[in-house]
């Protein structure tokens, strides 16, 4: 069979794991409005000093030795920001390059093996052993803790350090005449948003028994389509738990996308590259849209048809990427550029389906 | 009440754009005053505002609430006793969140002593939000779940307005906050300040670019020119006191002629 509920299952458990990366940004960029770049590194981090304390045999320790540690990080990210003026995103940008060496210094070495060492995930495999629930303990553990953390921040959010934390990222402006410290609030909030990104790179370190210097690379991004995803899926309300929701939805459908892609014989590399065009033309799609609606409107002025034109244009793209797959002799560089075309042209498609809010901010 | 004593400010000092917005400015509010303010552009009225609310420290002098110094203190702790409403309705709310959500934030930042970080709002706060929204006559009351994004501009300042002061402030900066509302919308905004001010006695000060209202709201008018208060009335004065002689004033204090447009419109309006 194609798809089989093992390969379904499995994607599954990766996706309500990687769901705590989408709700940490969930919070530090649909809420705080800060695109968090240090992402990368604090997951690797979270990573790394969990998968050390689970080898010296404190599974449970470990998720909150990572929760620690990335939280740390996430106050230096913050400090640079608030209090030494750094621009948002460069702050982000050193945190991350310093982190490399952090990790590596943490791990010792650049790749770690966590095949003979318990793990929360081997504990509850043996606790329910003999019983109908013991092929689904991976993923009952991963619910579990982005259930958790869906719940925390739904609590957290309507609490009165939660509000000014979604002031503040809502209208700087306002913040300044209330009696928020804009400073206050984005440490608190990436302090957070880091400890939630750390405790899913422990909890994938112990899923994948291994842990990798550059398992973090690119995982912004993904976490960003699994949230752009997510908040699409949920029509773009407003109401805070079918976002969050949406959120760890976002993160199984992105899952789900990515093993269907792999049965298709893509390489797994290209995967990043379907990530970052999710990402791009979701959040280009309403200037997209815009400047069709306005192509649209010109074409039918000067009485030409707009959707031969369109169609052109569509000839010539495919045109030059086949063009291209022939060049290179590579089959599957052709299939990829077509199944790349294809995803990016199904977000578009989704983003519009429910095109309320036109111009508004995508997330 | 407030006490400024001596304060200066410069802007962009030792630049070609060195601009003194503030220059040795005096001023005493009592306990109750309601004062408006006029003066024409770049007068240092707003600069006035953001000397008491924070936005900067004064170059000079002090700046005492309460008989408490608060020069140095930042802008996000003053805020607590201060409702600070602009021209721009937008400024005032978080777009994203629910009218409810907004009101929370006002009410649980101002609300001191018994709130903690990880206090919420309970369903008697929120019957209480719904009580003040019904006061604005505006149907907010049964769109609480809606985000703020979604109401006019007038509502925004109406409910900016609720959130300055469903904590009683002890001091209430309006600064033209009616001037971009369409008249209709301005009236209702500005019956709202005047029934919110003296119901709760609130201190306030006012700044206007309408002589009429200037005389008519409130118990104390400033003239500021320059960064200087140039001329200060209340009482029996200020009664009889007509727009002409208000010019006239200006032009006294000021040593030269009134020229902007905005407060000539605003007086010829009224002919």
């Amino acid at each position: 069979m194609f798809i089989t509920w093992n390969i379904i299952q499995s994607a599954l458990e990766l996706g309500v794991i990687y769901a705590l990366v989408a709700l940490s940004l969930f919070l530090s960029y649909s809420m705080l409005n800060v695109c968090d770049l240090s992402t990368d590194g604090c997951f690797t981090l979270g990573c790394a000093v969990g998968s050390i304390v689970a080898i010296a045999g404190h599974p449970f320790l470990a998720l909150f030795a990572a929760m620690a540690a990335c939280a740390v990080s996430g106050f230096i990210t913050a400090f640079l920001q608030t209090r030494l003026g750094v621009e948002s995103l460069l702050a982000g940008i050193i945190v991350n390059t310093g982190l490399y060496t952090v990790n590596i210094q943490v791990m010792g070495k650049s790749t770690l093996n966590l095949n003979d060492t318990t793990t929360v995930f081997t504990m509850l495999k043996g606790f329910l052993a003999d019983t109908p629930l013991a092929d689904w303990s991976k993923l009952l553990i991963g619910v579990l803790f982005s259930g958790v953390i869906v719940l925390f921040l739904l609590w957290f959010l309507n609490t009165r350090l939660g509000l000014s934390i979604r002031a503040t990222g809502d209208n700087p402006d306002m913040v300044k005449s209330s009696s928020i410290n804009p400073a206050f609030t984005t440490t608190v909030g990436l302090c957070v948003s880091g400890a939630i990104t750390g405790l899913g790179g422990c909890l994938l370190g112990e899923y994948q028994k291994s842990c990798d210097i550059n398992m973090g690379t690119g995982m912004v991004t993904i976490a960003l389509a699994s949230l752009i995803i997510g908040e699409t899926l949920m029509a773009h309300r407003s109401s805070i738990p079918l976002r969050a929701f949406g959120v760890v939805l976002g993160s199984c459908l992105y899952r789900v996308i990515v093993a269907i892609a792999l049965r298709f014989n893509l390489p797994a590399s290209a995967l990043k590259l379907v990530s970052a065009l999710i990402v791009a033309v979701a959040i280009a799609s309403p200037q997209i849209t815009k400047m069709i609606d306005f192509q649209q409107k010109k074409a039918a002025m000067q009485g030409k048809n707009f959707y031969q034109q369109m169609l052109v244009l569509f000839a010539l793209a495919t045109a030059v990427l086949v063009g291209f797959g022939i060049v290179f002799a590579e089959a599957r560089a052709m299939l990829l550029f077509l199944a790349v075309l294809t995803l990016a042209a199904a977000v578009w498609f989704f983003l519009n389906w429910n095109k309320t809010k036109g111009d508004a901010k995508v997330c | 009440m407030l006490k400024l004593t001596n304060i200066s400010k410069t802007f962009n000092p030792g630049t070609v754009n060195q601009k003194t917005a503030l220059d040795h400015l005096n001023l005493t509010v009592n306990d109750g005053d309601f004062i408006t303010i006029i003066g024409s552009n770049g007068a240092g009225k707003s600069t006035m505002f953001n000397a008491i609310c924070g936005s900067f420290f004064v170059d000079e002098g002090t700046v005492e609430l309460d008989g408490e110094n608060i020069t140095y203190i930042p802008d996000y702790q003053r805020a607590r006793y201060l409702g600070h409403l602009f021209q721009d309705p937008m400024k005032g709310t978080a777009p994203n969140m629910t009218i409810e959500e907004n009101l929370a934030v006002a009410f649980l930042r101002a609300s001191t002593g018994k709130t903690g970080f990880f206090t919420r709002v309970s369903n008697k706060n929120k019957e209480m939000f719904k009580e003040h929204l019904a006061m604005l006559n505006m149907g907010l009351e049964d769109r609480m779940k809606n985000p703020v994004g979604l109401l006019s501009g007038g509502q925004r300042q109406a409910l900016t307005l609720l959130m300055a002061t469903i904590v009683t402030p002890k001091l209430l900066l309006l600064d033209e906050h009616t001037a971009a509302l369409d008249p209709g919308t301005a009236a209702k905004v500005l019956d709202l300040t005047k029934r919110i001010v003296n119901e709760r006695k609130i201190t306030a000060l006012m700044v206007t670019h309408n002589m009429n209202q200037a005389l008519e709201l409130g118990n104390r008018t400033l003239m500021m020119d320059r960064g200087h208060i140039v001329f200060d009335t209340s009482g029996e004065e200020r009664a009889k006191m007509t727009v002409e002689d208000l010019l006239q004033k200006f032009t006294v204090g000021a040593g030269r002629t009134f020229n902007n447009d905005r407060i000539l419109l605003s007086t010829a309006k009224k002919e």
